[in-house]
C-alpha cells in the first residue's frame, strides 16, 4: 500500500503521523466487520476490496444502503457520541484495510493539534461526500419522470 | 426586356416614377405571374395584403406608435410610404403560421407510405419592405436555408419572391434601426429600392435597379432619369430620418452585454410584468420558432404533419419527461431577449433584432426592449462600479 | 432526407426492462445515411407523433434504438410488435466522436438510459484497442433491473466495467451507491483521458466535476446534453441551451462549453 494513496487529503507531517499508529488487517469476504448499534471504537482505511453499510430489517435481508471501495475511509461514528454505529457493514470480496483505534488516535490528536484538525477536516469532507451522494440518490434521476430520461 | 435604346437609368443614378409609374409597377408585377403583396389599410391598420392596384396603398396615412399603443393618423400629404411597422411582417408569407409538411399513409398491408408537400408554386412581389424588414428576411433566410439542413418551402417561396424595398423617410417613436444597422437607407438585397419623395414639384418615387430581373421591370414602366433635385430631395430625406429615430440601443456590444448578465436582478422586474403571452415573437420579423403537430382522420390511415408558429414564452415550448426546464417568466423573457440580442449571433452569426419597434407596440404591457438593454445595461456599469470600489 | 421520414419496419423488439424496450429497424426502401455513435434520430409511429431517440447500435443500415415508455410516442414504439412500419429521419447532431480520442484511456461513464447513445461507442473501441488507450465503462442505474445490455457485457471483452445501482435488489452482489465512486477504481491517466458521460444532467454534472477535479480537462470531458428535440434540423428552436441549438451543435459537446450553460438556472 502507498500511504500516499490512502489519506491523500491529509497534509504528509500528520499523515505519517495517524500511519505510525495504524496496522494493516484484513476480512475474508462475507465478514460482518461491524453492526449496528455496537460499540464504535475504532475505524478503517480500506486498501482493496469492497465493503457493504447496511441497515438491519428485521425478518429480512439487511439493506445495502453503499458499497465503500479502495482508498475509502470506513466508520466515523467512533469520532462523536454515542459512539455506536448507525449501520453495519460486511465485507463483499477479501478486503485489506489499515485499523485505527479510536481511542490511541483521539489520545494522539490530544497532543497534536494540528492532526486533530487535519483528521476533523478530512472526516468532516468524507461525511460531505456521503450526504451528498444521498441526496442525489433521494432524487431518483433514472426514475422513469426523473430528470434526463430521454424520449 | 432590356432595350437597347432605353436611357441608362438602371445605374446607381436611377430613375424616376411618378404615382401613375407606381400603378405601372404594380400592373408590371401581376402580369409577370407575381402575387404583389404591400401595405393597404384595414381594419384600423395598415396591413400586408394583396395588392390588385397601387390605389390600394396607404396614400395619406400614417401611423402613431408608442409601447402598446398602435393608430391609424390621417396625413396632411399623400404619401404612401411614411407609416412604419404594422402588426405583421413578411414571414407572415414566406415562413407563413401553417404549413403542412409531409402526409402518410398506411395501406391495408401496414405500408406506409410518405409524400412531400410540394412546394407550393407561391411568385410574390413584395411592394414596400422596409430596409429593416429587409434584414429580417435575410436573417431568417440564415435560419431557414443558410444551416446544414434546408428548409424546401421556405427556400421556394423565398427565391421566387421579388423585394421593392422603400426606404424610410418617417420613423416611429418606436424604431431604432439606426442602432442596429439595419435602416433606413436601403442596403443590398433587394429587387428594386424606391425612395418617396413630396414637395413642391409632386408626388415622385427615387428608384434604383438590384438585380437584373428589378432593371428588366424598371425598364418596362414610364419613367424619367433621375433629376438632382429628386436625388438630393430624397437622400436628404432618409438621412434626416436616421436621425429621428424614437428608440436607441445602448452603444455597447450587445451580445457581450446579454451574456454577462444572465443573473441580472433586472429579469425580476420585467418579470413582474410581462404576460408572457408571446405578441413579440408573433409581431417579430425574425422570430421563428415553430412545433410540429401530427394529426390523423377518421380512418386512422391518413396522418399529416403540420409546423405551426409556436413562441418561446409557451410553457411547453421546453417540455422534457421530467417537465418544462423554463417555467419562470423571468427565464422566458430572458429566453427571448438573450437570444434575440445575443445568443442569435453564436447560432446564425447574425442579431436576431432590427430594429423595427413591433415588439414594443404589439406588447400589452408596453414592455421595451430598448428600455431593458439599457436597463441592463446600467446594472452592468453599476455593479463593474461597485466592483471596482471594493477592491483592494 | 431530414424534413420527411423514411418508412423502416421493426424487424425486432425486445423487453430490456420493465419499462424499455429495445427495438430494431430495417430500411424499407432507401436506408438513411448512416448514423455516428452519439447521433441520434427522429422516430415516427405513424398516427402518434415523433420524438428523438439516439441510436444504440447500426449493422448495415440496420438502427437499434432503446426506448422507454414514458410518453405517448415512446410507448407506441415500445409495443411496436415486428413488420410495424414506422418512419425514420436523421441523422442528426453532433457524434462522440472517437476518432479525436486516438491514443488516450478512454473513460465512459453512463447512468440508467444514458448508456443507449454509448453503447455504439463502446462497441467501437472494443473493437480497435490497439487506437486507444485503456478502456473503462462506467455504469449507474436505478435498480438491478435496470441494468440495459446485461448479457453483452462480456462481449465488450477488454473494457474494466463497473457497475453500481441506487437500490440494491435481493440476490444483487454488486455495489450500491451512485456512479461517481466508481472513479475511485478505474485506471486512467487523467490528463491523456477522453471520457464520455450521459444520463440524467445531475449525474453528469457530478461525474464531471468529480472528472475536473481528478485532472481531466474540461474539453476532454464530452457529455450528451438533452432538450426537447422537435424538428432536428435547426428550424424550430425549441432545442436552445443558450447559443446552443442542440440538435445541430450538440446533443454531444465538450464540458468547457457546458458547464456554464448547465450552471444557469433555467436556460
Amino acid at each position: 500500500m502507498t500511504r500516499a494513496g490512502v489519506l491523500a487529503a491529509l497534509p504528509e507531517g500528520p499523515r505519517e503521523r495517524l500511519m505510525a499508529v495504524g496496522r494493516e488487517t484484513s476480512f475474508e469476504a462475507g465478514t460482518r466487520i461491524f453492526e449496528e448499534g455496537g460499540r464504535a471504537d475504532r475505524f478503517w482505511v480500506i486498501h482493496t476490496g469492497n465493503v457493504n453499510l447496511d441497515v438491519h430489517v428485521p425478518g429480512r435481508h439487511p439493506a445495502v444502503i453503499e458499497t465503500l471501495g479502495p482508498g475509502r475511509m470506513l466508520g466515523w461514528s467512533w469520532l462523536c457520541p454515542p459512539h455506536e454505529w448507525h449501520l453495519g457493514a460486511e465485507a463483499t470480496s477479501l478486503v485489506r484495510a489499515w485499523e485505527f483505534e479510536a481511542a490511541e488516535v483521539l489520545d494522539l490528536c490530544q497532543d497534536d493539534p494540528e492532526l486533530d484538525h487535519a483528521l476533523l477536516s478530512y472526516v468532516v469532507g468524507v461525511i460531505g461526500s456521503r450526504l451528498r451522494a444521498a441526496r442525489t440518490r433521494l432524487l431518483d434521476l433514472y426514475g422513469p419522470y426523473g430528470s434526463g430520461s430521454a424520449g | 426586356m432590356p432595350s437597347a435604346t432605353a436611357p441608362p437609368d438602371t445605374g446607381s443614378a436611377g430613375c424616376v416614377l411618378d404615382r401613375d409609374g407606381m400603378g405601372a409597377l404594380v400592373r408590371e408585377l401581376r402580369a409577370r405571374g407575381r402575387t404583389v403583396i404591400g401595405p393597404t389599410v384595414r381594419d384600423g391598420a395598415i396591413v400586408l395584403a394583396e395588392l390588385e392596384s397601387a390605389e390600394e396603398l396607404p396614400y395619406g396615412w400614417g401611423v402613431e406608435l408608442e409601447g402598446g399603443h398602435y393608430r391609424l393618423r390621417r396625413r396632411a400629404d399623400a404619401a404612401a410610404f411614411a407609416h412604419s411597422a404594422g402588426p405583421q411582417s413578411w414571414k407572415n408569407f414566406l415562413h407563413p403560421e401553417r404549413v403542412r409538411q409531409w402526409t402518410a399513409d398506411r395501406g391495408p398491408d401496414g405500408e406506409l407510405t410518405v409524400r412531400a408537400e410540394p412546394p407550393a408554386a407561391a411568385s410574390f412581389a413584395f411592394l414596400g419592405v422596409r430596409p429593416c424588414d429587409l434584414r429580417a428576411i435575410q436573417i431568417q433566410d440564415r435560419v431557414m436555408i443558410g444551416g446544414p439542413h434546408r428548409d424546401d418551402a421556405y427556400r421556394e417561396r423565398r427565391t421566387g419572391a421579388f423585394l421593392v424595398v422603400v426606404e424610410c423617410t418617417e420613423p416611429g417613436a418606436t424604431c431604432f434601426c439606426v442602432s442596429m444597422g439595419t435602416g433606413p437607407a436601403a442596403q443590398p438585397g433587394y429587387d428594386l429600392a424606391l425612395t418617396e419623395v413630396l414637395d413642391e414639384t409632386g408626388h415622385r418615387f427615387w428608384a434604383r435597379a438590384g438585380t437584373a430581373r428589378g432593371a428588366e421591370v424598371l425598364d418596362s414602366l414610364p419613367r424619367r432619369p433621375a433629376d438632382e433635385a429628386t436625388q438630393d430631395r430624397a437622400r436628404r430625406g432618409v438621412a434626416e430620418a436616421a436621425g429621428r429615430m424614437g428608440r436607441t440601443m445602448p452603444p455597447v456590444d450587445l451580445r457581450d452585454l446579454l451574456a454577462d448578465t444572465l443573473e441580472a436582478r433586472r429579469w425580476d422586474d420585467v418579470a413582474a410584468r410581462c404576460l408572457t403571452c408571446g405578441n413579440c415573437t408573433m409581431a417579430c420579423p425574425t422570430c421563428f420558432c415553430t412545433t410540429s403537430e401530427d394529426i390523423t382522420d377518421l380512418t386512422g390511415d391518413h396522418a399529416e404533419r403540420w409546423r405551426r408558429w409556436e413562441s418561446c414564452y409557451d410553457l411547453d415550448f421546453t417540455h422534457l419527461p421530467g417537465g418544462s426546464v423554463r417555467t419562470s417568466a423571468r427565464s422566458r423573457y430572458r429566453q427571448w431577449l438573450t437570444h434575440k440580442l445575443g445568443t442569435w449571433w453564436d447560432q446564425f452569426d447574425s442579431s436576431g433584432c432590427v430594429g423595427c419597434g413591433r415588439c414594443i407596440v404589439w406588447c400589452p404591457v408596453a414592455i421595451d426592449i430598448t428600455e431593458e438593454a439599457h436597463a441592463l445595461h446600467q446594472e452592468s456599469l453599476a455593479d463593474r462600479a461597485g466592483a471596482a470600489d471594493g477592491a483592494p | 432526407m431530414t424534413a420527411v421520414p423514411l418508412p423502416y419496419r421493426v424487424l425486432d423488439n425486445r423487453p430490456e426492462t420493465a419499462d424499455t424496450h429495445t427495438i430494431v429497424l430495417r430500411p424499407v426502401g432507401t436506408a438513411l445515411p448512416p448514423f455516428s455513435p452519439g447521433q441520434f434520430a427522429m422516430v415516427y409511429a405513424f398516427g402518434v407523433g415523433e420524438i428523438p431517440v439516439s441510436v444504440a447500435g447500426t449493422h448495415h443500415g440496420d438502427l437499434t434504438h432503446t426506448i422507454r415508455g414514458v410518453g405517448a410516442v415512446s410507448r407506441a414504439l415500445c409495443a411496436a410488435r415486428p413488420g410495424t412500419r414506422v418512419g425514420v429521419r436523421g441523422p442528426f447532431g453532433t457524434g462522440w466522436d472517437l476518432e479525436a480520442a486516438v491514443g488516450r484511456d478512454l473513460l465512459v461513464v453512463a447512468g440508467g438510459l444514458g448508456l443507449a447513445p454509448l453503447r455504439p461507442l463502446v462497441r467501437a473501441a472494443a473493437s480497435q484497442p490497439r487506437d486507444h488507450g485503456r478502456l473503462n465503462v462506467l455504469i449507474g442505474a436505478r435498480t438491478p433491473g435496470d441494468l440495459l445490455y446485461r448479457e453483452e457485457w462480456q462481449d465488450w471483452g477488454r473494457p474494466y466495467c463497473q457497475v453500481t445501482v441506487d437500490q440494491p435488489a435481493p440476490g444483487w452482489r454488486g455495489r450500491v451507491g451512485v456512479v461517481t465512486a466508481l472513479l475511485d477504481q478505474a485506471a486512467f491517466a487523467p490528463h491523456r483521458t477522453t471520457a464520455f458521460v450521459c444520463g440524467p444532467e445531475v449525474m453528469i454534472r457530478a461525474t464531471a466535476r468529480a472528472l475536473l477535479h481528478r485532472g481531466v480537462p474540461a474539453r476532454h470531458i464530452r457529455v450528451s446534453l438533452e432538450r426537447n428535440m422537435h424538428c432536428a434540423t435547426g428550424h424550430c428552436g425549441h432545442c436552445q441551451l443558450g447559443p446552443l441549438l442542440l440538435c445541430r451543435d450538440g446533443p454531444v459537446v465538450g464540458y468547457d462549453r457546458a458547464e456554464p450553460l448547465l450552471a444557469v438556472r433555467e436556460l
